[in-house]
Order: C-alpha cells, then structure tokens, then sequence
C-alpha cells in the first residue's frame, strides 16, 4: 500500500460575498512512500498550500481522494474522515509545521514541546526528557528553553516549530513554506533539522518557495504547473 | 471508529413566548434574526444538535444574541427548555434524556456531573460566603460531608487556580474580576465532573490574566480529561481552547467543524464575515 495517495484531488473556495467560487487546485495525482521527502513547488497563488492544508484537513477538500496509510485505522480517505478521527491522526500520526508559530500565551518553549507529549497520554517525567531531547537535538539555544517565543527570532521560532511537532515522531510530517521569511544562515539551520528528520525515518511533505533549497533534499519534486513529478533539482 | 459520546444533545428548543401561527412551524418561518415581529417570541435556540466528545473542548462562537449562553443555560438546568433531547454517557443514565427526568434527578446530575462557569461571576459566587465556602458549598451540594477533607480539597484547589491561600476565607466580592472567575473555576472543578461548562471565561479580563486562565483550562483538559463546552465570542480564545468549533448566528448551528478550518476555510457566509472580521 502506497503511504500516501492523491487522486483527482480539487479544492474550491466559495466566496459569499462576492458570490463566487475560485477553483484553487484540480486534478493533482501524485504518491508518496513511506520514508519519502516529497516537495511541492510553484508559483505563489498555484495551490501548494492548499495542498498540505487539505491533508491536514485545515481546508474542506471537495473533489478526489487522499488516501493515507494510518497505524490506527487502516487506509483512510482524509476526505471524508470523521473529524474525531483526524484529531486523532493529528496527535498521533500527522504533523503540520508552518512558518507561522501559534501557541498559547506565556508558555515557555520547553513548556510547549513537553505539553505535545503531554498529550499524547505520556508521563510528565517522559515528556521533560523528550522536550529536551528534541530541543537539542533541533539545536535551539538553551538558554532559551525557559523562556517567551514571543522574542524569538523568526529562525528560532521555526525551530521550536518543528521541535514541537517532531517530538510526536509524526508518520508524516507537512513542512508549509517553513523557510520563507528566513536569511540564509537560518535556512541551512532548517536544512539540517529537515536532514534530521528524513534520517530518523519521517515521511515528509513539503512546501518551499526557493528551488535551491529543495535541491538535493528532498527525493521527489512535484511541479504544480506540469501537474506531475519532476527530477529534483532539475526543473528550472 | 465508534467512540461514545460524554454528552449527546438533539434537537433542542428554546423559545421565549408562546409563538404565533406566523412562527409556530420551523418550515417557512418568518423572523426577524430569532424575533417574531407578530407575536415578539424570541427563539434563542433553533434545532441544535452536537456531541460532546471525553476530554475534548467544544468551541461555541457567534455575536451576542446569538443564543450561545441560552444553549449552555438549558443544558445546566437553569433554563427550562422548549424541546429536544439531551443524554450522558454515566452508566446509570445511559440513553435516558435528560431534560424529562424530575427536578431532583436534574439537580443530582448538576451537582455530580456538571460544572459551570458563568460569564458573570456573581451568577455562579455567592458574593458572601468566603471563597473556601464557596466551593464547599458546591462540595455539600455534591454529597461531601467530611469538613477536614472538603477543606484539603479546597485548598489544593484554590491553588490551582493560583488564588493566595491567605485570602481563602475572604468573601469574593472583595477580590478582581479575574480573582472572582479563577474561583468559579475552582468550584465548578471540585465535585470532579466530567463535563463542563465555560460561558465567556475570559471576557473582561486583562490579557495577563486571560493567559493564565487559559492555560488553567488546557491544563484541566490535559490533565483531567475532563469534557468541556467553551462559549466564547472571541476568535484567537477559541483557537487556543477549542478542538471543534460550533458557529451560532440567531439561535441557529450555522457551522461546525474543526476549529481550524472554521478559521482558515470558513463555508457559511455568515462564518466568512466572522473570520475577515478578525484583526
């Protein structure tokens, strides 16, 4: 069974007050295997993001099918998944990481990384020595492990992000422009925590808006204009 | 997958007047909003149906008026409702509604199973008795009869919601809006229900506040699972709180989903409007 499967897959939007609707994306097919790094790339406004929202479930897909091969429930349509089960999938098996952190206020970066073991039903004890681990192990200063993300860097930040969703070891893992907004220093930072995460085993899914990033990096690279894979690295 | 639901609600109605043959049939009525112009009966709740799932947080934003807090009203027992059907999974109670048991059956499953915190704190406080009071009031209400052991119970909570134990035996009246509704919290939370209700928890407060007391709900959830309906008209608290997300317009369901594609892939234009009103 293939690990992850799009078939005819489409988004609309309805807009209500301009009584319309804007086709985002139509007819994308493309699959994943367990492990894989995918990436996506296209210009802005082609339908990358909405993409991975639609795995996500961020977005109500309306047309296709996305077949993902869940530990828990079998094959499962993310389409017409119950919402209940998507919670599910999102605490234990799908992970989505965007430029963007969103967290609850005045928590601590060690407090929110401990908090997505917490909940996954884990003792306090194991989720002190995971947060640390990941914590490390993405490199984030320590001396900033008690204190606000509200003052951290953007490239800080991102690496809380992914620290908070990789500490779940995720089945797969949805990276939204996680590098945009970034200098160069912070990007090859991400790569190398990227680089981390495929070594450990993560399928991954991608969205990135600079070419040479993906370069090397990830294994397929899916061009939203031709609709299909093209060879990594070699597209432009 | 088949998971039981903690708290199942169909159907429900809540009017208020008697309703005319201009507004009598759900089919073809004519309101304006939930406002009968013939003969001035509100309908606060329309045909509201959701589950309640075990330690899940359901979101419930609309604007004022929406009927948001007529809905958590009827489901405490404070309001008494026109129709529909509620149940809980309590082995005892199993598939039974709710809503037909007798007044003492009602308020043993108010004082065992539910907690409530109000918008207004002088709903749920007794702006007289002391704080520790407070709770062992609710703790009495519940069964407790062990004076030593409601005032263990007491304590530990009114640390948790980090209210100074040296002020324990004062009358909330005498403390801050933000004081006043971490006890509210801290005696919905003492008879341990499994369900509970928030009613605009953090409206009015100021924003440091706010974060803890939203740090205290998640806490409760992880740490508890306790089940709990969040009513709220403030988007970015929904978010943080919320798993799924109920939009209410007139007395009305007119969305439900997870909360984040509530925010990010609105579908009901009235939702729309919402989330482009957010700053």
């Amino acid at each position: 069974m293939t690990f992850l499967r799009i078939e005819g897959f489409g988004k609309k939007f309805n807009i209500a007050h301009l009584h319309q609707t804007i086709q985002a994306v139509e007819e994308i097919n493309f699959s994943v295997d367990k492990g894989e790094f995918i990436g996506i790339t296209g210009k802005s406004g082609s339908g990358k993001s909405t993409i991975l929202k639609s795995i996500y479930r961020t977005y109500l897909p309306d047309e296709g099918r996305i077949l993902f091969d869940s530990e828990k429930y079998g094959e499962v349509d993310l389409l017409k998944a119950e919402e209940r089960q998507i919670l599910y999938l999102r605490k234990y098996e799908i992970g989505y990481v965007s430029q963007f952190l969103n967290v609850m206020p005045r928590t601590t970066s060690r407090q929110l990384v401990e908090q997505s073991v917490l909940e996954m039903g884990k003792e306090p004890s194991i989720a002190k020595e995971e947060a640390e681990h990941v914590l490390s192990h993405f490199e984030l200063d320590r001396k900033l492990w008690d204190t606000y993300p509200t003052t951290f860097s953007g490239g800080e930040k991102l690496r809380l992000n992914i620290a908070m969703a990789a500490v779940k070891k995720p089945r797969l893992l949805l990276l939204d422009e996680p590098t945009a907004s970034l200098d160069h220093q912070s990007k090859l930072k991400v790569r190398e925590v990227i680089e981390k995460l495929k070594a450990d085993g993560t399928t991954l899914a991608g969205v990135f808006h600079d070419i040479e990033f993906m370069d090397g990096l990830c294994d397929k690279v899916f061009d939203m204009k031709l609709r299909k894979y093209t060879n990594a690295g070699a597209f432009i | 997958m088949h998971e039981q639901p903690m708290l199942s609600v169909r159907n429900l109605e809540k009017q208020f007047g008697p309703g005319c043959r201009m507004c009598k049939n759900p089919i073809g009525r004519q309101l304006e909003k939930n406002y009968c112009p013939h003969c001035r009966t509100v309908y606060a709740c329309q045909n509201i149906s959701f589950d309640l799932f075990p330690g899940e947080i359901l979101g419930i934003v609309g604007e004022s008026g929406s009927g948001k807090s007529t809905l958590m009203q009827c489901l405490y027992f404070d309001e008494e409702l026109t129709a529909g059907e509620a149940s809980i999974n309590i082995s005892d109670l199993d598939g039974e509604n709710v809503f037909t048991l007798s007044n003492q059956q009602k308020r043993y499953i108010r004082n065992h199973y539910f907690g409530m915190v109000y918008q207004n704190p002088m709903k749920g406080l007794k702006m007289d008795f002391s704080a520790i009071g407070n709770i062992a009031e609710k703790l009495i209400a519940a069964g407790g009869r062990n004076v030593a052991e409601m005032e263990v119970i007491g304590k530990t909570l009114l640390e948790k919601v980090h209210i100074p134990l040296f002020r324990m035996k004062e009358e909330p009246r005498r403390f801050s809006g933000g004081m006043q509704q971490r006890v509210q919290i801290a005696k919905a939370l003492s008879n341990q229900a499994p369900v509970l209700f928030l009613d605009e928890v953090t409206t009015g407060l100021d924003l440091s506040v706010q974060a803890s007391v939203l740090d205290l709900i998640k806490k409760i959830q992880r740490e508890l699972g306790i089940s709990m309906i969040v009513v709220s008209h403030d988007l970015a608290v929904i978010r943080m709180l919320a798993d799924r997300t109920l939009v209410m317009l007139n007395g009305a369901v007119v969305e439900e989903g997870l909360t984040d594609q509530i925010l990010e892939d609105p579908q009901s234009p009235y939702t729309q409007q919402l989330v482009y009103s957010l700053l």
